[in-house]
C-alpha cells in the first residue's frame, strides 16, 4: 500500500521532467536526423544516454565517422557533472535502496531527475526513485523518436517555446530553495556570475561547455561550503 | 552509415556516459561526516543548475527578448512556488507569446 503509493508520487514527480524531455528529445530527435542519422539511430542513442547534452554533442561527431578518443573524452567531459550528482545523490538515498537499484538509478540519473531527488529534503525510497524515473525515460525516447520521425512538421516557433521548458524547470528547482536560504541565494549568484565570465571571457570561452560548468559549479559551491557550511544537512533520516 | 561502425560509436557514448553516474552512486555507500563535504553536497544541485541555465537560457530561443520574457514568466512563477510543470509551462507560453509578437512586429 505505502509502496505503491510511493511508486505513485514517483510517476507524479516525473510527470514534469517527462514534458519537458519530450520537447527537448523531439529537438535531438530533428537535429540527429538532419545531420545524417537514422531515425532507429537517433533513438537508440537516446535511450542509451539518457543525456541531453553528451547527445547533441555527439552526432556531429557520429555523423562525420570522427574520432572514437575524441568522442570518449568529450563525453567525459561533457558528463562529469553527473559523477558529483551521484555522489551527492549517494548520501539521499534511503535504506530500502538495493544495490541493483542503484545501478538502476544510475542509468536515468539525469540532471532534472537528480535535482528533483535532492529536492525532496529528506532519504528518497525505492519506489519514490522507480516511478521518478520511468516518465523521464519514457518522454526521453518518444520525444526523440516523434522528432526523428515528424521534425520538420512542428513549425520553428513551437520548437522555440518548448525550448525553454527544461531551464523553466530548473527555475522552479532553485528559486524555492534560494528564496528560503540566503547562503543557497549566495550561491546561486556566484554561480551565475562565474557561469557569465566563462561564457563572455575570451580566454575562458575555449574551455569546453562540460569542463565550465564542473568548475563553476564545484567553485561557487566550495566557496561557499568553507563559508557557509550547512549544520544539519536535511538529516537523511532511515526511517 | 554502416551498422558495425554505429553501434560502436553507441557503445562508447552510453558506456562513458553510464560509468561517469554510475561508479559514485554504487561504490560511495558510507555516510559522509565530513562537515565541509557535506556542505559542498549540499550546495552542488543549485550550483549546477544555475550554471546551467544562466546565461544558456538566452541562446535558447529565436530571440534574446522572448528568452527573458520566458526566465521572467519562470522566475515569478517559481517565486510563488507553482508546481515544475506550471513554472515550465509558463516559460514555454511567455516565449511563445513574446516571439508571435516580434513576428507581427518585425
Amino acid at each position: 500500500m505505502k509502496k505503491k503509493e510511493e511508486f505513485i508520487r514517483g510517476i507524479r514527480d516525473g510527470l514534469p521532467i517527462c514534458f519537458g524531455y519530450i520537447s527537448v528529445s523531439f529537438a535531438f530527435g530533428i537535429f540527429a536526423v538532419a545531420s545524417g542519422l537514422g531515425t532507429l539511430e537517433a533513438l537508440f542513442l537516446s535511450m542509451a544516454n539518457v543525456t541531453s547534452a553528451g547527445q547533441f554533442a555527439a552526432v556531429p561527431i557520429i555523423a562525420a565517422g570522427g574520432s572514437l578518443l575524441e568522442l570518449a573524452l568529450m563525453q567525459l567531459v561533457i558528463n562529469a557533472r553527473y559523477a558529483l550528482m551521484s555522489l551527492s545523490l549517494s548520501q539521499r538515498l534511503g535504506a530500502d535502496i538495493r544495490m541493483r537499484d542503484r545501478f538502476l538509478i544510475a542509468f536515468v540519473n539525469t540532471d532534472e531527475v537528480f535535482a528533483v531527488a535532492a529536492g525532496q529534503g529528506k532519504a528518497v525510497e525505492r519506489r519514490y526513485m522507480h516511478g521518478l524515473i520511468l516518465t523521464p525515460f519514457l518522454g526521453w525516447s518518444v520525444g526523440t523518436l516523434l522528432g526523428a520521425a515528424a521534425g520538420d512538421i512542428l513549425p520553428g516557433i513551437l520548437v522555440s517555446a518548448l525550448g525553454v521548458a527544461i531551464y523553466g524547470m530548473f527555475v522552479a528547482i532553485v528559486l524555492p530553495s534560494a528564496k528560503k536560504s540566503k547562503p543557497t541565494a549566495l550561491c546561486v549568484l556566484l554561480a551565475i556570475f562565474l557561469s557569465c565570465l566563462f561564457y563572455y571571457i575570451p580566454v575562458l570561452q575555449n574551455i569546453p561547455g562540460g569542463f565550465s560548468i564542473i568548475i563553476c559549479a564545484v567553485a561557487a559551491s566550495a566557496v561557499m561550503a568553507a563559508v557557509r557550511p550547512v549544520v544539519e544537512i536535511e538529516e537523511v533520516d532511515h526511517a | 552509415m554502416h551498422n558495425a561502425h554505429f553501434f560502436l560509436y553507441l557503445a562508447v557514448t552510453a558506456g562513458i556516459t553510464y560509468l561517469v553516474r554510475m561508479v559514485p552512486l554504487v561504490l560511495v555507500k558510507r555516510k559522509i561526516r565530513n562537515r565541509f563535504l557535506l556542505s559542498f553536497l549540499h550546495y552542488i544541485p543549485y550550483a549546477v543548475l544555475s550554471v546551467m541555465t544562466v546565461p544558456a537560457i538566452f541562446y535558447a530561443t529565436e530571440s534574446h527578448w522572448s528568452a527573458a520574457a520566458g526566465l521572467l514568466a519562470a522566475l515569478v512563477a517559481a517565486y510563488f512556488e507553482r508546481s515544475l510543470l506550471f513554472v515550465a509551462a509558463s516559460a514555454c507560453g511567455a516565449v511563445f507569446v513574446v516571439e508571435v509578437l516580434l513576428r507581427f512586429l518585425g
